[in-house]
C-alpha cells in the first residue's frame, strides 16, 4: 500500500498510474485528471508553466496521502503523478488515482488528495497570455 | 552564521536568483527571516502569502534556523 507518488517533466501516462492502484481488494478505481485550460478568469491561456520544489512537493504529498489513509481506513492504493516543466493546452497537468472497495470512499479519497494537493503542495504555476505571464494565486 | 535561502516561482522573479545567501549575523528564525527578506525586497511583502519551509517542512516564525537546514521561501502554491 506504499503510494506512488511522482514529479515528472514528461507527459503523464494516465494508464500507467491507473494500473499502478489496481488490486484485487478493490471494487472501485477512482480518478482525478487535471488538464490545461485554455482560459483563466475570462482571459486566453496559450500554455502552462509549472515549477515545482521536488522534494518538499514529495514530502507534503506524502503527507497528504497519509491523512487520506487515516480518513479512510479501507483506502488500498493511491497514486498520484504531477507534471513540471511547460505544458500546451489539453495536456495532463496532474493525476489522482486510488483503488477502494467501494465507490463512495473512492470519489471522497481522491477529492480530498486533489483539493489539499493544491493548498500544500509546493508547485506553482505561470500562466502565458498573449501579452505576458502571470503567477497564479500571487497576488491578493 | 550565514544561510542559504531557495526562491521558487515569483519569489525567485523577486529576488532575482534562485539561491540567496544571507551573511552572518544572519536571521536567527523564521520571522526574522521573513522580517529581513521583506525589508531587501519590498515586493515579497505584496504577496497573498509567503511561508518558509525548512527541511521540507512549513516552519512556525518562532522557529529557530541553522546553517545546515534547507531552507526556502513558498509563495502562494498554485499545482494542479
Amino acid at each position: 500500500m506504499t503510494p506512488h507518488l511522482s514529479i515528472t517533466d514528461q507527459p503523464i501516462a494516465v494508464a500507467a498510474a491507473l494500473a499502478a492502484v489496481q488490486t484485487d481488494a478493490a471494487g472501485a478505481v477512482n480518478a482525478f485528471i487535471g488538464t490545461v485550460r485554455n482560459q483563466s478568469g475570462g482571459r486566453p491561456v496559450r500554455r502552462l508553466h509549472y515549477e515545482s520544489y521536488d522534494s518538499m512537493a514529495l514530502t507534503q504529498l506524502g503527507h497528504v496521502v497519509a491523512q487520506a489513509y487515516e480518513k479512510w481506513p479501507m483506502l488500498q492504493e493511491v497514486a498520484v503523478v504531477h507534471r513540471k516543466g511547460t505544458l500546451e493546452l489539453g495536456d495532463v497537468a496532474v493525476v489522482v488515482a486510488v483503488a477502494t472497495p467501494h465507490r463512495a470512499e473512492s470519489f471522497a479519497a481522491c477529492q480530498f488528495i486533489i483539493d489539499t494537493l493544491k493548498q500544500v503542495v509546493t508547485i506553482w504555476k505561470r500562466e502565458e497570455y498573449e501579452d505576458g505571464t502571470e503567477w497564479v494565486a500571487a497576488h491578493p | 552564521m550565514s544561510l542559504k535561502v531557495s526562491l521558487f516561482g515569483i519569489t525567485r522573479d523577486i529576488v532575482g536568483t534562485s539561491v540567496i545567501e544571507l551573511p552572518a549575523p544572519a536571521p536567527a528564525t523564521v520571522g526574522e527571516l521573513l522580517a529581513e527578506m521583506r525589508k531587501q525586497y519590498p515586493a515579497l511583502g505584496e504577496l497573498r502569502s509567503c511561508a518558509v519551509a525548512v527541511n521540507n517542512e512549513y516552519a512556525a516564525h518562532d522557529h529557530p534556523l541553522r546553517t545546515v537546514d534547507e531552507i526556502a521561501l513558498i509563495p502562494p502554491v498554485a499545482g494542479g
